[in-house]
């Protein structure tokens, strides 16, 4: 099961609005995932500055310890730290030896990426999310089947700068697959597989290629179930498996492209009566980025 | 007309309501008002009525639908019309994913695509698309009459037994055991009642392929396992 969304706005006016469109997106997907949520938004940033987001408890005293060249904003269970880029090297080591028991859910220039254990709805006022503002977003609901309900297992998973993934499905090689991007230096925190699929989306991206070439590479390298929706700094990227295994409706006007599991959660989107609406073709990447 | 607004009436009321119907009930026509792509609409149906949809309808709409008329004025999510028996199920946008599966009867009409596996184990219904349909369509098709205007997608018609498949456009690749077969006189009649049927005008069916099963794999040889 589990449930994503996806939303990319074309048109500036709505972006103040991003968050409270995601977080009702979200809520309708409560059928499809009502054991945890998570979102990735791309909000402010500033070109020499880091947003880091990481996840624990006793926060607080991190932006202490950190300031004053540090900024720490607390949201419930997470908190976005903002860095000059150049202090980037000495806040990550410090998180390392001295708050290890912290995650870095998301670090880039814009990305906030949040996620915790209870209902979509409870999620994302939890975090604040219908407040928030920014250029796109995407949320996952989950259901899970294979291992445990656990926020650690909860989308959306990002493995490299401004780059998130969620994923509705199952991989089969992401053992193996783990095994030959790790050489390659892209590190892991969790055993699930989706994490491994954006991991193999950032290995390729490193290595030059376009979103839309490293999911269409991917197509050959991935093998099982799924339907991704992925977001990088300016880009929004959509596709699903060569059987269409999971489902997926779209729509698109003058002043987003929006994703949904089911139709459902875009119901509630302005102009989405005049929207063309349409169904991902299976194996075709669809991929949109700002100018 | 009876009109029902499901932005305050719950989906299960409505259907309750369309269950509820005696076959020679006056209340014929029915209208559901915003729909907001909700599954299950207007599932079960067994009395001679007309619901129209206004807008997108989620998940197995008109599913197990029987001597009804339901007309669906957008999309329709995975599975419309699902096991059929008998009636009119006609999606006035695109259907999604294992349209008209396993249906025994019944007409079921899109006028925009139908996505991957539209009439998967179709067992009788004649099912007539005006645009292009998806992926493995018509897999293990069993009986009835699947009419395409447009393209199908890869391995049409895979594992086929007796069902009927026109299409008009181009076959990306037919599935194990199907073949392009003669288009006879009862083939261009049959074909020009089911294009009636659904009011499509002005197309020749000259312009049509017959798809059927090459009968090579009703039952196994291990010389056909290499064709699964």
């Amino acid at each position: 099961m589990c449930g994503i969304v996806g939303l990319f706005l074309k048109d500036r006016s709505l972006e103040p609005q991003l968050g409270s469109l995601l977080a009702g997106m979200l809520e309708v997907m409560t059928d499809r995932g009502p054991d945890s949520a998570g979102f990735a938004i791309y909000g402010a940033g500033q070109p020499d500055t880091l947003k880091l987001t990481v996840r624990g408890t006793d926060l607080e005293s991190v932006a202490e310890a950190l300031s004053p060249q540090v900024l720490g904003v607390v949201r419930d269970t997470h908190m976005v730290l903002t860095l000059p880029t150049t202090e980037a090297a000495r806040v990550r080591a410090w998180l390392a030896t001295q708050r290890p028991d912290l995650a870095v859910t998301g670090a880039g220039q814009r990305i906030e990426l949040y996620k915790e254990v209870g209902l979509p709805a409870d999620v994302a006022r939890r975090f604040g999310l219908p407040q928030m503002s920014g250029t796109h977003a995407i949320g996952h609901t989950r259901m899970a089947t294979e291992s445990a309900v656990t926020t650690a297992g909860a989308h959306p998973f990002s493995t490299g700068p401004d780059q998130c993934l969620v994923h509705n499905g199952s991989l089969s090689n992401h053992r193996s697959l783990r095994r030959t991007l790790e050489p390659q230096g892209i590190e892991f925190s969790t055993d699930n597989d989706s994490e491994v699929a954006a991991g193999y989306l950032t290995w390729r991206m490193r290595e030059g290629a376009s979103l839309a070439q490293a999911l269409e590479s991917g197509l050959d390298d991935l093998d099982g179930f799924f339907t991704f929706v992925v977001g990088t700094e300016n880009g929004f990227a959509v596709l699903r498996d060569p059987i269409a295994c999971k489902p997926a409706v779209m729509a698109e006007t003058d002043q987003y492209v929006a994703f949904g599991s089911e139709y459902r959660a875009l119901a509630g989107l302005p102009g989405i009566a005049t929207a063309r609406v349409f169904e991902p073709e299976p194996a075709r990447v669809y991929a949109w980025e700002r100018a | 007309m009876r009109v029902v607004d499901l932005a305050d009436t719950t989906r299960r009321a409505l259907n309750a309501e369309l269950h509820a119907l005696a076959p020679e009930t006056n209340e014929t026509r029915w209208r559901v008002e915003n729909p907001g792509g909700q599954h299950a609409l207007a599932v079960g149906l067994k009395a001679p009525v007309t619901v129209e949809i206004a807008g997108h309808a989620g998940y197995y709409c008109a599913g197990m639908n029987q001597l009804a008329t339901v007309i669906v004025e957008g999309n329709a999510g995975v599975g419309v019309a699902e096991n059929m028996m008998s009636g009119v199920v006609h999606v006035k946008g695109d259907a999604s994913q294992s349209a008209g599966a396993t249906a025994h009867g019944g007409l079921l009409v899109v006028d925009g695509d139908a996505s991957a596996r539209c009439g998967i184990s179709m067992k009788g219904v004649d099912i007539v698309v005006k645009g292009s349909i998806g992926p493995r369509s018509a897999f293990m098709a069993q009986s009835g009459n699947l009419v395409v205007l447009g393209d199908a997608g890869d391995a049409l018609g895979d594992s086929i037994y007796e069902a009927r498949l026109f299409v008009r456009g181009a076959v990306k690749s037919l599935g194990a055991d199907c073949v392009e077969k003669e288009m006879r006189d009862e083939h261009r009649d049959l074909l020009r009642r089911l294009l009636g049927r659904a009011g499509v005008e002005g197309v020749d069916v000259a312009e049509f392929k017959r798809f059927g099963s090459a009968r090579a794999l009703y039952n196994f040889h291990v010389d056909n396992a290499a064709a699964y």
